[in-house]
């Protein structure tokens, strides 16, 4: 079958399992609305939350990103599974004994006060619209690319599917689709990991391929990578940090803090029956991440060896030279996959010395044994740019495996995309339905309304959501930062000292959450921007660039949080110490016993 | 807090900083401040320190969180308040 028919055939076959499952799985109260009825099992609850979690990000931008970075791209490979170790052990089985629905109202409830409460919605609502903007337009990058459709049908379709099975099932009809939507894009990403990692090293297995010899010689992989990269002037693969080694660890810390602050995922954990439930779950959860996560530095690895490979053809499988006349390909002769990315403007050529043969290296670097060689060689620049987010998505063409595995690429990608979407939704809708409009303005609305107002509100959220991924602000690589920033800063230590510290009462904590927000708010719009507006940077008045200690506004959560907690402290020294009862309340949250059914009595 | 439940929260703590002590060596550690150094011995192809950023230390976090799974559902039925 043709490649485009293909494509089609597999992602609507997927779709139609959806909105199969979302017919099955309508939610008819407030309980499966937002906490799928509150009796879903770890593993299946684990599954779900590795959909909700991997994003399009994870799917089809992480190992370009570890491609480019080689061993400091480990820093999104460590924050972002390392979080849930902190998840599971600080917040989660808490939160699901305190048993109510939604992130606010446990930070208003601890807080005695409808102030931390709304504080929280803010923050929440913040960092749930950044990052679903994100998803939005990886909806309609994924199907433009792959269905021939422009980017805003795209946004449309994707906007279609998640309403029906948002609106219609709420959390019970999400987790349900986001288990399939799981198999979909796990089995879409190991395949061709698995097809080009024999095919590289004779080994099956990725993860253990990395880490063997090339295929018919005896050097390894990695040595390999690291020799051909250093020869044409690029960092070495297995040791190239991510800026300052202080700024790769105040990053992964970062990104460990955000993850396990991030409403969408903890809410996940209502949705168990038991508080051991809810710690198991979260290690499900981290195996069914880890999958992909242990695979990923490996299809970043060898996709690097495969562009080496069809650029430079003899450097890899034998030792040319590839400063040797005839060891770059000829333009003329370039594999098709090329010549489709070209198309979309992700992959450049341009033949700055005009010989005709592709010259990729980096041009800038400061070795100047490379700079002399490149220089007899008549070579006048690097002539071939490739943006990391096709890494993945070309990946099959590039090894070139069957159109089936590259259909199945496409359908992973939508998958990955849409689960984390409708997880992002339901946090926004429930915290507008059931902490803004039955925790502030009407608590004595029933239930039967509620669910109403939450459906209304999804159904408004992804219209919102659709507006700003065909519109989006222009700050796409800012937001991830922002939304990790705010979590990390903000909603994390706000959580932690409700549990960790008895005594911590609703000054230091609304203090300590408006401290945290604004000098993490401050760090990144001085770099990018006031609200992420063009032109209203001041990173010079803060003293440059990275100022604070070399590190980049998207590394600075971890201050942020560090700051929270300070200020927290320092202002529950001085002001009254909580109500009795709220002391109650914590000590009844650190034991398991009693535990009951999630509801949403305030 | 009665004794019971001070010593039930002490177990849960002394528990908690094990875990994460081993959280933090496996990552912060051997992925980051010792990876130069550790990157001198080698695990198949791997080296050492460039494995524990990539690959190590997302298999140490499953093994902690079941870990710490069944270790803490150990103390619930120490302290009698484990649930059912």
């Amino acid at each position: 079958m043709e490649l485009q028919s293909t494509i089609y055939l597999v992602v609507g076959l997927s779709f139609a399992l959806y909105l199969g499952i979302a017919f099955w799985a309508r939610a008819g109260s407030t309980s499966e609305f937002y906490v799928a009825g509150g009796g879903v099992g770890p593993r299946v609850n684990g599954m779900a939350t590795a959909a909700d979690w991997m994003s399009a990000a994870s799917f089809i931008s992480m190992a370009g990103l570890i491609s480019n970075m080689g061993y400091g791209g480990g820093l999104f490979l460590m924050g972002w599974t390392g979080g849930y170790v902190l998840l599971a052990l600080l917040l989660a089985p808490y939160l699901r004994k305190f048993g109510k629905f939604t992130v606010p109202q446990f930070i208003g409830d601890r807080y005695y006060s409808k102030s931390a409460s709304t504080v929280a919605v803010l923050c929440l609502l913040t960092a749930s619209l950044t990052y679903v903007i994100g998803q939005m337009t990886g909806v309609g990058v994924a199907f433009s690319r792959f269905l021939g459709v422009s980017s805003e049908t795209g946004v449309y379709v994707g906007m279609g599917i998640v309403f029906v099975y948002a609106v219609m099932g709420g959390m019970k009809g999400i987790t349900y689709t986001q288990v399939a939507q799981y198999w979909v894009l796990i089995f879409a990403y190991t395949v061709p990991a698995i097809f080009i990692s024999l095919q590289l090293t004779g080994n099956p297995i990725p993860q253990l391929g990395l880490g063997s010899n090339l295929a018919g010689s005896d050097i390894s992989l990695l040595q390999k990578l690291d020799t051909i990269v250093v020869d044409l002037g690029f960092g070495q693969y297995t040791t190239s940090t991510a800026g300052s080694t202080l700024n790769m660890f105040v990053y992964t810390l970062s990104l460990m803090i955000g993850t396990a602050g991030l409403p969408h995922v903890i809410m996940r954990f209502f949705t168990v029956p038991t508080v051991a439930a809810a710690r198991s779950s979260a290690g499900w959860a981290l195996v069914f991440i880890a999958i992909l996560y242990t695979t990923a530095p490996a299809v970043g690895a060898m996709a690097k060896m495969n562009l080496l490979r069809t650029m430079t053809p003899g450097v890899v499988m034998q030792n040319a030279d590839p400063y040797a006349h005839d060891s770059q390909i000829k333009y003329e002769e370039r594999p098709d996959w090329m010549a489709r990315w070209e198309k979309t403007g992700l992959l450049k050529f341009e033949d700055k010395n005009g010989d005709g043969r592709i010259q990729y290296y980096n041009d800038s670097t400061k070795n100047t044994a490379v700079i002399a060689k490149a220089e007899a060689a008549g070579w006048k620049g690097n002539e071939l740019t490739v943006n990391p987010d096709i890494i993945v998505l070309a990946n099959p063409e590039i090894a070139l495996l069957p159109n089936w595995v590259i259909a199945l690429v496409a359908a992973g990608g939508l998958a990955a995309a849409l689960s984390t979407a409708a997880g992002l939704l339901l946090a926004i809708s429930s915290a507008i339905s059931h902490d803004l409009i039955k925790g502030v303005f009407n608590p004595n609305i029933s239930e039967k309304n509620e669910l109403v107002a939450g459906k209304i509100a999804m159904a408004c959220s992804i219209v919102v959501a659709g507006y700003l991924g065909l519109n989006p602000p222009g700050f796409a690589a800012g937001t991830v930062a922002l939304a990790f920033g705010i979590a990390a800063s903000s909603l994390f230590p706000a959580i932690m000292m409700g549990i960790f510290s008895k005594k911590m009462n609703k000054e230091g904590a609304i203090a300590g959450m408006l401290a945290g927000l604004s000098i993490t708010l401050f760090y990144v719009f001085a770099h990018k921007g006031i609200f992420f507006i063009k032109g209203t940077d001041f990173v010079n008045m803060i003293g440059g660039p990275n100022s604070f200690f070399g590190i980049t506004p998207e590394a600075f959560g971890a201050v942020g949080a560090l700051v929270n907690f300070a200020v927290a402290f320092l202002v529950d020294k001085f002001t009254p110490e909580p109500p009795e009862h709220i002391q109650h309340l914590v000590e009844s949250v650190r034991t398991p016993r009693g535990a009951k059914a999630v509801d949403g009595a305030h | 807090m009665d004794k019971s439940g001070e010593a039930y929260w002490k177990a849960t703590l002394g528990l908690l900083t094990k875990i994460l002590a081993i959280w933090f060596l496996v990552s912060f550690g051997a992925g980051i401040l010792f990876a130069d150094i550790l990157n001198n011995i080698h695990l198949g192809g791997y080296p050492l320190g460039f494995w524990f950023a990539q690959q190590g230390s997302i298999y140490v976090f499953v093994a902690l969180i079941f870990v710490y799974a069944k270790k803490m559902g150990e103390i619930d039925r120490k302290f009698d308040v484990h649930e059912d």
